[in-house]
């Protein structure tokens, strides 16, 4: 089977749980025996350098960094990628922001090779959804140009594409749903993003969900029609520690952290209110916010306002080795997330050996058993939850040890196969 | 030889305490550790749909048959206070079952709780007490033993005889019967003056569980159908021990499943064959002649399908908590105190335990069914943070400290094996124990392995009455 896959990131150019997301479906995939043709925008200015590594599949190490790419990733991946502006996650007010900072590379950027091919426009567009546009039009030439059997699109963004992809080549659609307008906005919804969603949806012959939770949306608020929507857990990847590598902490107190975008939908002011009702009562706590968001400049006022600055670091934007440290310096990782649909990085968390406290409006929280579940709001809970772990170390090693166990069995393999269950509905081999 | 049949009919009754959401920051300042409205709540739907229905029931039938329906009880210290306290109807029920002469009390830990298990005095003072209180309730001094949950061993059972009991009860488990049937009367392995009874867990679950179930093959189960089922077990056997948690009879099994229907058949259905008779379990030791002793090196109980202690002792936290509980008994011994004495009583209920048990994620319908916590994990939190409050008021009372306790952090853990190398998961880190030494339980990495914590303690220390208690 071979599938046409719209994207809109990889690593190591990530800003979400998406790019990671994709790449570990699409390895599992490739175990099924599926050949994939990745297709994804790019949004900075390396990406020219990157299309020509990429093209060049003897380079093809270089882009995956650490990971171990069999032949038959190479013979089986085929890695195309289309000069656009797309990023995930991006509201207009973010684009725009997003634009007015790579102006700059507007003259210098070399054009993407698949963008000269097929004369899209190269240029940075006026508007989010006139890159959407762009994308679906190039999308269609592949389509046109490219033999597969299905079409599977990743979000929103992609899904005017996959829409198209399918209708130049008669193939079944399969949209995954990452998230919902709803995760993203909460009830200020985007109409037009809640429109493309939709008809992404009612194109699509299959709808896959990464958890119950947005099955339960996709169904109750975009009214698709339950018989086709199939939930798909995500996975993690197996942790990769080079053996050189320790980290030692440097602070003798507890570390408790929050890693994420400081965003609306992660909820990170929960987490400043529960650290400073633990705090009131244990000064010997130190937390961290690791991440950027639009809501930073505000939480790091709410800290300073509640005077725990001295006991409350931020760290902004982690990646790569910086996340793994990160955790390998916590004891406990919550995720307070307001709304999430699946929710990867306690899973990271919890294969570092770091026990997790979730909010129950995650959909990870509907495949883990050793985390502590809370109510976003419940901050009470939220701050007990923490102190327990910390302060009895009976329940701080069973979760260490039986957190790392139940992770180590989400595989991707399995998730893949979950997936290739679904695709095997539409097209018969 | 003959075909007589004693039927043995045994009723447990129990409410613990349930605590309520108790946060760390409640510790040192907020002493009140009880869900007042839960346990209200909980103890007057259960009067209302069990026990007051049922107490009618049976009372009805000492009437109509007199002293051929013979029943017995087991009713918690703690079960019994509430009850007092919030539904003084189901008191007065049991109270007129006792003045019919028909109905045994039998003695248990008054706290419901697994001190046979951890701290022989301990276990000691609570039968006492219990004892004391049901002589005082309904008149009558328990001759027969029934432990928290049917826990037994052959240690268990050797202390219960030289407290001077005759009697007890406990679960007709697989693995200590072997090819022997439950119906038959037996002995202590260490002390044969003790009559062991069995359940039949097939039949008493036949009514507790069954009963209600529609796809069961055997429903509906009526009195007759259950009658014969008695007549055609072997002619050799002597006793069928039917031992039921008293509200499967109208709250877990409501009216409308015509369980209470069926308990008013039954004597007749039973008694119509002269051959049957209803006895109780001190009367039944009197009668019958105890066939061989009974094996039980390792505890047994009533819970799950293993029928052993692991559904309060299964995993880490259970032990962790049991333990950090137990150590504290020696101070708590010196504490003149009412309130800390009555905690610790209320916080020695198996049931926080059983709902640390992380049993369920497997299996075990019946652990979430009793369960006020949405996970283990949020039960043993909950009870410790209780714990720790306790811990201070002990210590502040005796101005003695308990238990050094450990705390871990990122840099004591242990390195996460490098990727490619098979490495064992760290084992548990071992408990600190700085307790005084004596009685304070030592800490097992497997809950079968408790019985070894039990230390034997002779037979003058059966009347000692606990220190602090009224």
């Amino acid at each position: 089977m071979r599938v046409l896959m719209f994207g809109w990131e990889f690593p190591p150019h990530i800003t979400g749980g998406l790019g990671t997301a994709c790449f570990g479906l699409t390895k599992g995939l490739l175990k099924q025996g599926t050949e994939v043709l990745f297709v994804v925008p790019k949004a900075y200015g390396d990406e020219s350098q990157e299309a020509v590594r990429l093209i060049n599949a003897s380079d093809i190490e270089v882009f995956f960094g650490e990971e171990h790419i069999t032949s038959e990733i190479r013979e089986n991946l085929t890695y195309v990628e289309v000069g656009s502006n797309l990023v995930p996650y991006a509201s207009f007010e973010e684009y725009e922001r997003l634009i007015e900072e790579q102006r700059v590379y507007e003259e210098t950027s070399v054009r993407p090779v698949y963008s000269r091919k097929y004369d899209f426009s190269g240029k940075y567009g006026l508007n989010l959804m006139e890159e959407v546009s762009n994308y679906a039009l190039v999308a269609s030439r592949i389509a046109d140009m490219e033999q597969f059997d299905l079409v599977h699109a990743h979000d929103w963004l992609t899904y005017p594409a996959g829409i198209w992809a399918k209708h130049v080549s008669g193939k079944p659609l399969v949209v995954h749903m990452h998230a919902t307008e709803f995760d993203r906005s909460g009830e200020n919804v985007n109409q037009v993003v809640y429109d493309i969603e939709r008809k992404g949806m009612e194109e699509a012959d299959r709808v896959i969900t990464v958890s119950n939770l947005t099955r339960k949306i996709v169904i109750e608020r975009y009214g698709i029609d339950p018989a086709k929507v199939f939930t798909v857990h995500n996975a993690v990847e197996p942790v990769i520690r080079r053996e050189d590598i320790q980290y030692r902490k440097h602070v003798k107190e507890k570390v408790v952290t929050f890693l994420g975008r400081i965003t609306f939908q992660k909820g990170p002011e929960y987490f400043i209110e529960a650290a400073y009702r633990i705090l009131e009562k244990d000064p010997h706590v130190r937390f961290v916010m690791a991440g950027s968001g639009d809501l930073m400049n505000k939480m790091v006022r709410r800290v300073a306002q509640l005077g725990i600055g001295t006991r409350f670091h931020f760290t902004g934007f982690l990646k790569g080795d910086d996340v793994d440290k990160m955790f390998a310096l916590s004891d406990v990782y919550v995720m307070p997330s307001i709304s999430e649909p699946f929710g990867i990085s306690p899973l990271e968390a919890m294969r570092s050996n770091v026990p997790v406290v979730i909010s129950k409006q995650s959909g990870v929280a509907e495949v883990l058993k050793h985390a502590v579940k809370v109510d976003f709001w419940d901050i009470e809970a939220m701050a007990d939850a923490i102190y327990g772990i910390l302060h009895y170390p009976v329940l701080y090693d069973i979760f260490s040890r039986k957190g790392k166990a139940e992770v180590e069995n989400l595989k991707w393999e399995n998730a893949a196969k979950n997936v290739f269950q679904v695709y095997q509905t539409l097209v018969k081999q | 030889m003959n075909a007589t049949k004693a039927i043995c009919l045994n009723f447990q009754v129990h409410q613990p305490y349930r605590l309520r959401t108790y946060r760390f920051f409640d510790i040192g300042e907020n002493h009140h550790y009880y869900d007042d409205y839960q346990n209200r709540s909980i103890i007057r739907r259960v009067a209302e749909k069990s026990y007051i229905p049922a107490n009618k029931v049976l009372l009805d039938l000492i009437k109509k048959h007199g002293k051929k329906f013979r029943i017995s009880f087991s009713i918690s210290g703690l079960a019994l206070e509430q009850m007092q306290k919030h539904a003084p109807e189901a008191m007065e029920g049991f109270t007129k079952l006792a003045t019919t002469g028909n109905v045994e009390f039998l003695a248990e830990t008054y706290a419901h709780s697994l001190a046979s298990l951890k701290d022989s005095e301990e276990f000691i003072a609570q039968v006492n007490k219990h004892a004391a209180l049901i002589e005082s309730l309904f008149g009558q001094k328990p001759k027969t033993f029934r432990n928290s949950e049917l826990i037994y061993s052959d240690v268990i059972g050797e202390m219960v005889a030289d407290m001077g009991y005759f009697t007890m009860l406990t679960e007709g488990a697989k693995h200590i019967l072997g090819w022997k049937s439950p119906n038959y009367l037996y002995c202590n392995a260490i002390n044969p003056r003790l009559k062991i009874l069995l359940k039949n867990f097939q039949m008493s679950d036949d009514i507790a569980f069954r009963f209600c179930r529609k796809d069961w093959s055997e429903w509906p189960l009526t009195a007759e159908k259950f009658t014969g089922w008695i007549k055609a077990l072997d002619p050799k056997q002597e006793v069928v021990n039917i031992f039921i948690d008293y509200p499967a009879l109208g709250e877990r099994q409501g009216a409308e499943t015509g369980i209470f229907d069926f308990l008013k058949a039954l004597p007749a259905a039973v008694l119509k064959n002269t051959a049957h008779t209803f006895l109780t379990p001190s009367e039944l030791a009197e009668t019958l002649q105890p066939v061989s002793a009974i094996h039980a090196p390792y505890p047994v109980s009533w819970a799950d399908e293993e029928r052993d202690v692991t559904a309060w002792l299964g995993n880490e936290l259970q032990q962790e908590a049991v333990s950090k509980l137990y150590s504290l008994a020696p101070l708590v011994a010196r504490c003149a105190d009412e309130t800390i004495q009555r905690d610790w009583t209320r916080l020695q209920t198996s049931d926080h335990f059983y709902y640390m048990s992380t049993k369920w994620f497997s299996d075990g319908e019946v652990h979430k069914f009793f369960n006020p916590y949405a996970s283990p994990y949020e039960a043993f939190i909950n009870y410790m943070n209780v714990l720790s409050d306790f811990t201070i008021r002990v210590e502040q009372a005796t101005g003695k400290t308990a238990v050094a306790t450990s705390v871990p952090t990122a840099a004591s853990r242990p390195v996460p094996p490098p990727a490619g190398k098979v490495v064992k998961s760290a084992t548990p880190r071992k408990t600190v124990k700085s307790a005084p030494a004596g009685k304070a339980a030592k800490s097992t990495p497997e809950g079968k392995a408790v019985k070894l914590t039990l230390e034997r303690k002779p037979a003058k220390k059966a009347g000692k009455t606990p220190k602090g208690k009224k």
